[in-house]
């Protein structure tokens, strides 16, 4: 159903990792980003491995959800690991027909991007899994507050974020009623060529402009009658505090770091 | 003490182009004071001006002419917009298009957090607020979970969280279903009671109005009828020429009046019907 | 012949899901062909999910629906002539508008039918005319118009399709007494022209009271019951258990009749509220 788009993938668990100072959480998946693509070694990409695990284990939500979201992407991966396969010609050759080469260098580089992609996807869903997109949204702006002092708006995009994910399943709600009502009038919405297609769009876009506008209107009212002013001034009810967890969680974080670039620089 | 008052206020707007200007009156001399601890309901169809008129007492709209004063704060002076708002708060027909956060209780600290309060403080009063209208089990909602009814009380929350001296309501219970409707009703006679909070209540359904203590009627742009729901109720015929309904049991006993059966005009609860009925028919 | 019948109606949201929830259990009915219903029922009750059936908006997960005897699933590729056969305006019918003029609006439905220019223009002016809606309204932009208005043009996009069957969902949502009160003459007056059969869901009792003839009560997914106004009204405790309303001017009478005062019928208009104060007033004097 289009309604769990407002979710996001938000998992609501209890677990040590949905507890986290979401700050900390967003500036540690940069962090565990530079590791995975730092590491070009076997044994780094185990390192990656054993964090990702430990992570995915610590949010308590079931693997199957995890690999729900690696599915949709496999076969762009195959795609693109065949594509290494064949175009990259360095090394040792495994097999050799006609254009065909397959050498040990294409078969590494086609693994290496592959493991850390599915790494990166099952990092970025702890994430998502365990953060709401409200919660995420403020911790960005909050992140990004040092940007207000060169004029960057940070606190009007974040606001944009968050009215759009709160209006987001209300006009789901009503495109699916207007698309009935116009049903009920005959509106054929999928046949005929492109054209047609896109034509019969009309009866129902129109319409969810219009009543788009009309919200932020009266939304806009509202929110002037609740003082609203900008960011300048303003205090919060959700509170972001750090703790104990938090830092443990980031020099556990930083520490895998440190061992991967270690173990890089060895190696090399 | 008064907390709205208005001085002659009229209000019109100008449409067309510079050859062919139309003036359009929507309000017309329209003196009102409104006491503290009132509950009144300004009442009249579509189009009567009643929705301008409460956009008046929130400084939204200014008069062309005359003056608001709200706790005796004119609305002219943009510096003290913010004070004005505090005193009087706002809540709007549609509840999903005032509804800014995706969770009930960052809702109802939206004006608090633009006004700067500090958390503690806060955090006291959105509580408050949740609890004064029933919502306080629910803080933890998405707003789309929530019935019409629950939403409108959210918003009536992220109101009294300001700590207001008057709400304004424009026509709070228009898009409900008959339940969502009690709900709204029952929340703002309970803050009007047990807080003491003054209720300007818009509204075209006779039975909200029924339940406040002074009605005030408008059309066109003009008072008509400004007095206690029973006075206003009897007035049938002059209710029906503007379009307007009157409870049942008034319509009742005018009609029964029509055909010489005199019984007092000035009964519209249910209980006084059913009195007057009894006394009339139990031979 | 009946105009509409359901057997064993029964669909389910979100099947097979953890979200799964029966919108409409077992629904037997059968309506006669140029009936005035009143639907009433809690929001959440499935009325609106019993209403989408009827012209073939939802599937149902089991049981059938008959549109003049005919099953409207039968052949799937018929279900959009169904729907010109079952008219739906949908609450709030005027966030639906979207065309340049007035007159292109209404005639949306029409030219979904395939009809010719002459007979979609014929079929324009007679249904705006029908709603009262004048004729030099049609040239303008639908977005120039009155709440009122509005709504009107949209209940006009739907019945100039002339379906024999027409279901409104609330058509009276958010208007004054004065508006109401026409919209819902208009509705009457179709009736009576047409000789179709007319479907209004509601909140108003006094409404359904006052304009139908018979009362379509669904509570929790299931069918309350059919019957006439009347006899519905005679039920009136149990409806109010479900947490709906009865006419103000009900509850009086069904009070006065608990004090013993000698009243048969049901009371459920003023009007007749009136003149069985008459009456009994006369009976006392003779």
């Amino acid at each position: 159903m289009l309604k769990d788009i407002t979710l996001g993938q938000y998992f609501p668990v209890d677990s040590i990792i949905h507890r986290l100072d979401p700050r900390y959480k967003i500036v540690m998946i940069m962090i565990y980003m530079i590791m995975i693509f730092s590491g070009d070694s076997v044994i780094c990409l185990a390192i990656g491995f054993v964090y990702t695990a430990l992570a995915v284990a610590l949010t308590k939500i079931s693997l199957k959800v995890y690999f729900k979201s690696i599915k949709p992407v496999f076969p762009f991966l195959l795609f693109t690991a065949l594509l290494n396969i064949l175009f990259i010609r360095d090394g040792d050759i495994y097999f050799h027909w006609k254009f065909i080469k397959i050498t040990s260098e294409g078969v590494n580089t086609s693994i290496f991007m592959m493991v850390r992609i599915i790494l990166l996807l099952a990092g970025t869903s702890v994430l998502t899994y365990s953060t709401s997109p409200i919660v995420l949204t403020d911790a960005v702006e909050r992140l990004l507050s040092p940007l207000k002092k060169i004029k960057f708006p940070v606190h009007e995009l974040a606001m944009m974020m968050s009215i759009a994910l709160r209006f987001i399943p209300v006009l789901i709600e009503e495109t699916n009623k207007i698309i009935s009502a116009q049903k009920a009038r005959g509106a054929e919405l999928d046949s005929g060529n492109i054209i047609a297609k896109a034509k019969s769009l009309i009866p129902i876009l129109v319409p969810l402009l219009i009543s788009s506008f009309r919200r932020a209107e009266e939304l806009a009212t509202a929110m002037e009658c609740r003082c609203y002013n900008g960011g300048e001034g303003r205090t919060r009810l959700r509170q972001m505090k750090s703790g104990k967890a938090d830092y443990i969680a980031l020099s556990v974080t930083v520490f895998f770091l440190i061992l991967t670039m270690t173990v890089n620089i060895k190696l090399k | 003490m008064s907390i709205i008052r208005t001085e002659n206020l009229c209000f019109s707007y100008k449409s067309g182009d510079d050859e062919n200007q139309i003036i359009t009156e929507v309000l017309k001399n329209i003196n009102l004071d409104i006491k503290k601890g009132e509950f009144v309901s300004i009442l009249g169809h579509n189009g009567s001006g009643k929705s301008t008129l409460a956009k008046h007492f929130n400084a939204i709209l200014l008069p062309s002419s005359g003056k608001v004063y709200i706790d005796g704060i004119d609305t002219s002076d943009e510096s003290r917009l913010f004070d004005i708002r505090k005193r009087a708060g706002m809540v709007f027909q549609n509840p999903d298009n005032q509804i800014v956060a995706s969770i009930v209780e960052e809702d109802v600290a939206f004006a608090l957090e633009n006004m700067g309060v500090p958390y503690e403080e806060m955090r006291k009063r959105v509580d408050d607020a949740l609890k004064s209208v029933g919502m306080y089990e629910y803080r933890f909602h998405s707003p789309n979970q929530l019935s019409g009814g629950q939403k409108q009380r959210v918003a009536i929350a992220g109101i009294i969280a300001m700590r207001p001296e008057c709400i304004i309501l424009d026509e709070p219970t228009a898009m409900l279903d008959p339940h969502g409707r009690r709900e709204v009703m029952k929340t703002i006679k309970n803050l009007n009671k047990e807080y003491g909070i003054t209720i300007v209540l818009i509204t075209h359904y006779m039975n909200e109005a029924v339940e406040s203590d002074r009605v005030i009627v408008i059309d066109r742009g003009e008072i008509i009828l400004d007095d206690i729901p029973e006075n206003v109720f009897s007035q049938a015929e002059k209710m029906k020429n503007i379009g307007l309904d009157i409870p049942q049991t008034s319509e009742l006993i005018y009609l029964l009046g029509k055909e010489g059966i005199k019984l007092d005009s000035h009964i519209i609860t249910e209980e006084k019907c059913v009195e007057a009925l009894y006394e009339l028919l139990k031979g | 012949m009946s105009a509409l019948k359901t057997e064993n109606l029964t669909y389910i949201y979100s099947q097979g899901t953890p979200f799964e929830k029966t919108a409409i259990d077992n629904i037997n009915l059968e309506i006669e062909k140029g009936e005035l219903v009143g639907i009433i029922g809690h929001t959440g009750s499935g009325k609106s999910t019993l209403i989408q059936h009827f012209n073939g908006l939802l599937k149902p997960t089991s049981g059938k629906i008959f549109v003049n005897g005919q099953d409207i699933w039968e052949n799937k590729e018929n279900i959009r002539q169904v729907r010109f056969k079952v008219g739906l305006v949908f609450q709030y019918p005027e966030y639906q508008l979207f065309e340049e003029t007035v007159y292109k609006d209404i005639a949306f439905g029409v030219k979904n039918m395939g009809l010719d220019e002459k007979a979609i223009k014929e079929r324009v002016h007679d249904t705006a005319k029908m709603l009262e809606i004048p004729e030099k309204l049609l040239k303008r932009s639908p977005f120039e118009l009155s709440g009122g208005q509005k709504r009107r043009v949209a209940i006009a996009g739907v019945m100039a399709m002339n379906p024999e069957i027409l279901i409104l969902d609330e058509p009276t949502a958010g208007l004054d007494p004065h508006g109401r009160d026409r919209i819902l003459d208009i509705i009457k007056n179709y009736h009576k022209i047409t000789g179709s059969t007319v479907m209004i869901v509601s909140h108003s009792m006094e409404d359904i009271a006052k304009y139908a003839k018979k009362i379509l009560v669904i509570n929790k997914s299931e069918l309350f019951c059919y019957d006439t106004v009347e006899n519905v009204f005679r039920r009136s405790a149990e409806i109010e258990k479900m947490g709906l309303d009865v006419p103000q001017i009900t509850r009086v009478f069904n009070k006065l009749k608990q004090l013993g005062i000698p009243l048969n019928d049901e009371i459920y208009t003023v009007e007749y509220a009136k003149n069985t104060v008459l009456k009994l007033l006369e009976e006392r004097r003779i």
